[in-house]
């Protein structure tokens, strides 16, 4: 019986894929729809940018949590909880206490300073063009890391979901869904992917409800049943409720989660597209009261997530789970379909299409806010300040924004393909070392330290990005490891998958000393205004 | 103006558009010619910013401290002290278990205690001295 279950289609066959096709229509219909009413709303760069900065708290906080959920964390954290049980929690609990640095350092100061992306804010008192350079790389770098890694997922997700085996499935959702975040993007603009973000929370957070209450019910609310069933059928025992089954087996693992845990912890507030959202409300005071709803929902998914994934190992068994997939990507889908009345049920058949549908809408709104953030970025920081000097009309800047919105667009899809057979996982956690080492550290001296200069803004910038990067090309993740990027060669020297633990302190380090190798004169007045503007809002925009 | 956005009527008039960002060039006096660079300077140097300044600083970075540190003791303890985190406490509830959820509470409590502060403490403070700063632009 478990062998047969090869994959999803096995067990269900057609009727769950038309259903599931049908609901991804549907989906896709309605945001094309959003885009189709915000392009007739999308005029000045204000709105292109910013959505006219006139949405409020709840549904910036609604559309953060949109923005930032993304399927690794629906799919991909119950399944690692459903497999490896406590460490599936761990990992989760990063991504949540993230948004107290977000919430207390940086939320309502960007909010006031910036005006259309996270570059605004870090060139704001320095020499705008190299900072501007610097800063707009690295938002692309960490922005495209980002979609490669949701694209390449939502390739392989996509054709799990729809039981196609031999990979055609999985290059037309990167078309597809390449296509589609395009089109989001370059008509939507700011105020359509913030309301394709707030639609797919929604649904998101629904989808979670309707699936934790299932499996409460079936377990009569007893969560301690929950746990003493998915220890026992996981085969671990006890283990599989402690630390220990994913980071444990030797110290350098330990370390290198230790590693992890920082980038994450900091990487959140360094996150381009994240910090871009900010910018869609009118005050400092929306800006923390976003926050606020985001800690709220994202909080209450990631607990959701822990009766899912204990859930999904208690009902269906670690075997059944892994024979599925061997990541556990599929044991939501799983779940549903066991909870809704099993494979041969009309709700078992339902519930798996609608959680599909979710874990589809889930990729097609991330996406889209990676695009934008560093479509914005290309224009507004590259195109604008930079190549134009900032002699560019508004005009020209919106029809950069579109075009790089295209050729990002084109880029990630092309790279996708290329990398679809390739284990590219690794990329979102090397796209929060990135910000956590060049970003964080970056706009944390600018806004609070008066001596830091143009110089160490480069060096910040430069060697937490360069330092990132390359430790993870020498990692074990790209050669040498046991399941590596690179097979043929091994030139791996640095022991840890994630480089956060020595590129983090790099950041802060080459941003400090760079600060003090260079003779150059603080703007007083332009740290006056930063101040003033950051803390009380006036001259904001 | 002739309408009014929501922004206008809730929270007063939008600063004038000044158009692309203009590239200012690094050094002291690098902008002479922009005289809200002195009203800046002003502002803050008075007594009022720099309370509000004062009352931010002092409760965000030590939170932030505390908070770092409170989720790299969860870290740590999950990472290097396995043997307490395995520790039973009622039912296949564990330290481990206990802890993790600790976290979650300990954020949801975090946010709230921030959130109180900004109200009692800044936002009115921030709001006077905002309509103080633009009336000074005109």
């Amino acid at each position: 019986m478990i062998a047969a279950r090869g994959s999803l289609a096995a067990a269900t066959g057609n009727d769950h894929r038309m259903l599931t096709v049908g609901l991804f229509l549907g989906f896709v219909a309605i945001t094309l729809g959003i885009t189709i009413w915000a392009s007739r709303h999308n005029r000045t760069a204000n709105d292109f940018y910013a959505g006219g900065r006139e949405f409020s708290a709840a549904q910036n906080g609604l559309a953060i949590s949109g923005d930032y959920m993304s399927a690794a964390s629906f799919l991909g954290i119950a399944g690692l909880i459903s497999l490896v049980g406590y460490d599936g929690f761990l990992y989760s609990i990063g991504f949540l206490v993230a948004w107290l640095v977000v919430l207390m350092l940086v939320a309502e100061l960007v909010r006031n300073c910036g005006r259309y992306t996270m570059a605004d804010v870090l060139a704001f008192r320095m020499s705008q063009r190299p900072v501007r350079t610097a800063a707009g790389a690295s938002t692309i770098v960490v922005s495209i890391f980002y979609l490669l890694a949701q694209m390449v997922g939502a390739g392989s997700l996509v054709a799990l979901l729809l039981g196609d085996g031999n990979g055609s499935a999985q290059t037309l959702t990167i078309i597809v869904v390449g296509m589609l975040m395009i089109v989001y993007v370059t008509f939507g603009g700011m105020k359509g992917t913030t309301w394709i973000q707030i639609v797919k929370a929604a649904l998101l957070m629904a989808g979670a409800v309707l699936l934790t209450v299932l499996v409460l019910v079936r377990f009569h609310g007893n969560v301690n049943e929950i746990l003493r069933s998915a220890a026992a059928t996981s085969g671990k025992g006890d283990a599989f409720l402690q630390p220990g089954l994913q980071y444990g087996s030797s110290l350098t693992s330990r370390i290198d989660f230790i590693s992890l845990a920082l980038a994450l912890v900091l990487g959140t507030a360094g996150l381009p597209h994240i910090l871009v959202r900010f910018y869609t409300v009118p005050t400092a005071r929306a800006a923390r009261r976003s926050v606020m709803w985001a800690i709220g929902l994202i909080g209450s998914f990631y607990l959701m997530t822990i009766v899912l994934g204990f859930g999904a190992a208690a009902v269906l068994g670690s075997d059944r789970i892994r024979a599925s997939n061997k990541a556990g990507n599929t044991a939501l889908p799983l779940l549903a379909e066991e909870v809704g009345g099993g494979g041969d049920s009309i709700g078992g058949v339902v519930l798996l299409a609608v959680i599909a549908a979710v874990a589809f809408a889930t990729i097609l709104a991330v996406v889209a806010g990676l695009t934008l953030a560093s479509s914005a970025s290309a224009a507004h920081d590259l195109y604008a300040a930079v190549i134009h000097k900032g002699r560019a009309s508004e005009k020209e800047e919106l029809a950069a924004a579109r075009l790089s919105a295209i050729v990002i667009g084109a880029v990630a899809i092309a790279l996708s393909l290329t990398a679809q057979k390739l284990n590219v996982a690794f990329l979102v956690a090397l796209a929060f070392a990135v910000a956590a080492s060049a970003n964080l550290p970056t706009i944390l001296f600018t806004l609070f330290w008066r001596r830091f200069n143009t110089r160490g803004t480069m060096w910040a910038i430069n060697g937490g990005l360069v330092s990132s990067v390359l430790l993870v090309v020498f990692s074990p993740v790209v050669s040498g490891g046991p399941n590596p990027l690179i097979t043929a060669v091994d030139f791996h020297w640095f022991p840890l998958a994630n480089p956060g633990i020595v590129s983090i302190p790099i950041g802060f380090l080459s941003g400090w000393i760079g600060t003090l190798r260079s003779k150059e004169d603080v703007d007083d007045s332009k740290f006056a205004e930063m101040e003033v503007r950051s803390l009380t809002g006036a001259g904001a925009y | 103006m002739t309408t009014s956005s929501y922004r206008e009527r809730e929270y007063g008039r939008a600063p004038v558009d000044r158009g692309p960002v203009p590239v200012a060039r690094s050094g002291r006096h690098a902008r002479p010619e922009d005289p809200r660079g002195d009203v800046y300077l002003q502002v803050q140097a008075s007594p009022e910013f720099q309370e509000i300044r004062r009352r931010y600083r002092d409760f965000a970075f030590p939170m932030s401290a505390l908070f770092l540190a409170w989720y790299l003791a969860y870290v740590l303890a999950s990472t290097m002290a396995r043997d307490l985190m395995a520790r039973r406490i009622v039912g296949e509830f564990n330290v481990a278990l206990a802890f993790g959820l600790a976290q979650f509470a300990s954020t949801f409590v975090f946010t709230w205690l921030y959130a109180r502060h900004a109200v009692r403490k800044r936002d009115r403070a921030a709001l006077d001295l905002r309509w103080v700063t633009q009336e000074r632009f005109r």
